[in-house]
């Protein structure tokens, strides 16, 4: 017999999970709108998970499909669903997956991949030993180091994304989008001198500029995951 | 040995080829011998700024396909013995530049030239490319606006990784910062970015502030670069720059709203 023409593998992918009070088509597709209308584009046919682990009645799977098509996401599956929940999500075409460890914000499954799009352009790939760049991270570029940290003196623009396994240190500002742990470790931290990203993520975690505003923004910061809530804390 | 320097920006229309002749001619007033390159295929304009556009015969692509020789191409200023432009062509597009071709061409403008001043298009596709690609330094015009800032910063990107210098791990190109366009009062308002934000964003070396001005228009329309006009606040501007990029320490001008006198408070204007 000649060798078979196709292979089954497993592999593991990032995938944001929704998590809501009220399954109801009308509301989700109020929420999720305007969530969207924050970050335009960023979404764009992303895959999603939706927790129904808190969810008293069977929701209309196949509406939600459909909300979820016409918002331009692909809702592949259900999370944290009891027996009869399953079955009618398997009925509407869903998958039906293992909940995230630990709830809401804990550290998801490995690898903890970055929720962000990735530029145009390849990333520079740094080894674990060249970790250090001097000068600014430009609109476009993107740095990623494997297993280890990154430390920048200088800033990183606007549109540009620096991604490490490790921390990320920051001796300049932060305008555009910086991702510790991408490895899915939830103990690394971004450390900057001037806070004002478009995004931050650790672990897998991720919080757009607009939760970010506040208190911090522009200032020295420390940022890190505490039992899965983001922490923010001033430098010095 | 000429040095090369492009004229770039990413963003379109924020006063690249105004810029390029006003530079190229203020370096030719100063006794250096230059050469001015449109690399805006397609879209030429600066034999317009300079006035000679009813002289082009052959162009930078005529030179790059054996068409034509320099020679035959380089349009001699009317106005400053040693400063020379090479046209664009209107009818090619930007793909007609390659590597070894703009590579010949300046190589053999580098043996004659003090300074080549490299036009660039707007966009960061093969044009504009080409155009930082062989520079030595380039000059970043930008806008006091955000877009135009973000535009910049991608080209910073671009002449820190894609050039030659970048490629072949030389020292890297040296960068300056042109702030055009600039309003003090819009600025005052908060209507624009202030060279504060704008440095503080790009970190690069400020060169000059170019305000926003009638004179550039004028210019235009006669087919005179601004620097000739002397008495304009983009002339000087223009001038101070130049002594800047020479290395001369010169003050920054225009960065304020003017006070008005007595008789412009009275009677407007
Ligand atoms: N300092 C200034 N004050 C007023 N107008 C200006 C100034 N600088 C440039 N302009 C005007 O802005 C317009 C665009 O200028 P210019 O053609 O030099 O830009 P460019 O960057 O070369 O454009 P392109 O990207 O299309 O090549 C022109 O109309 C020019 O007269
Ligand atoms: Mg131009």
């Amino acid at each position: 017999m000649s060798e078979p023409s196709i292979e089954l593998k497993g592999s593991l992918f990032p995938l944001s999970v929704l998590y809501c009070q009220d399954f109801s088509v009308a509301t989700l597709r109020q929420e999720l709108a305007g969530k969207l209308a924050q970050a335009p584009g960023f979404f764009t046919q992303a895959p999603v998970v939706i927790s129904v682990e808190n969810c008293t009645q069977t929701p209309d799977f196949a509406a939600i499909k459909q909300l979820f098509s016409e918002l331009q996401l692909v809702l592949v599956g259900v999370c944290g669903a009891d027996a009869s929940l399953k079955k009618a999500a398997h009925a509407a075409g869903l998958a039906s997956l293992q909940p995230p460890k630990a709830g809401k914000t804990a550290e998801p499954a490995k690898p903890a991949a970055a929720p962000a799009p990735a530029a145009p352009v390849a990333p520079t790939v740094i080894s674990a030993d060249n970790k250090t760049i001097d000068g600014n991270i430009r609109s476009g570029q993107q740095i990623f180091v494997k297993g280890a940290d990154l430390i920048i003196r200088g800033t990183v623009g606007a549109g540009a994304e620096v991604i490490a396994d490790g921390n990320i240190h920051i001796y300049g500002a932060l305008r555009g989008k910086a991702i510790a742990g991408a490895g899915g470790d939830a103990s690394k931290k971004i450390y900057c001198y001037n806070m004002q990203p478009e995004l931050i993520s650790i672990a897998g975690n991720y919080w757009l500029s607009d939760t970010l505003q506040g208190d911090y923004w522009g200032k020295p910061v420390c940022i890190g995951l505490q039992d899965g809530q983001l922490m923010l804390a001033e430098l010095f | 040995m000429a040095k090369i320097i492009v004229v770039t920006s990413g963003k379109g229309g924020v006063g690249k080829t105004t810029t390029s002749a006003a530079i190229g001619t203020g370096l030719a007033l100063k006794g250096h011998k230059t050469v001015i390159v449109d690399f805006d295929i397609g879209l030429r304009n600066l034999d317009l700024i300079m006035g000679c556009e009813r002289r082009v015969v052959f162009d930078f692509v005529n030179v790059i396909n054996g068409e034509a020789n320099l020679k035959q191409a380089l349009i001699k200023d009317k106005r400053l013995e040693n400063l020379f432009i090479l046209p664009a062509s209107q009818t090619r597009d930007k793909d007609a530049l390659h590597k070894e071709g703009v590579e010949r061409v300046l190589n053999e403008l580098s043996d004659e030239f003090d300074f080549i001043i490299c036009d660039s298009p707007a966009g960061i596709e093969s044009g504009a490319m080409m155009a930082l690609y062989f520079a030595d330094e380039a000059i970043v015009v930008t806008n006091p606006e955000v877009s135009s800032v973000r535009d910049s910063d991608r080209i910073l990107g671009m002449l820190s990784s894609k050039s030659r210098r970048a490629e072949q791990g030389l020292p890297g190109i040296k960068e300056h910062l042109l702030l055009t366009r600039y309003n003090p009062e819009r600025v005052q308002k908060g209507e624009m970015l202030s060279v504060d934000d704008v440095n503080d964003i790009l970190a690069i070396k400020l060169l000059g502030v170019i305000p926003e001005s009638q004179a550039v228009l004028n210019a235009s329309n006669s087919g005179q670069p601004v620097i000739l006009d002397a008495d304009s606040d983009a002339g000087q501007a223009y001038l101070d720059t130049v002594s800047r990029l020479l290395g001369e320490d010169v003050p920054f001008r225009f960065l304020n709203v003017e006070k008005k006198g007595l008789f412009k408070r009275i009677f407007g204007g």
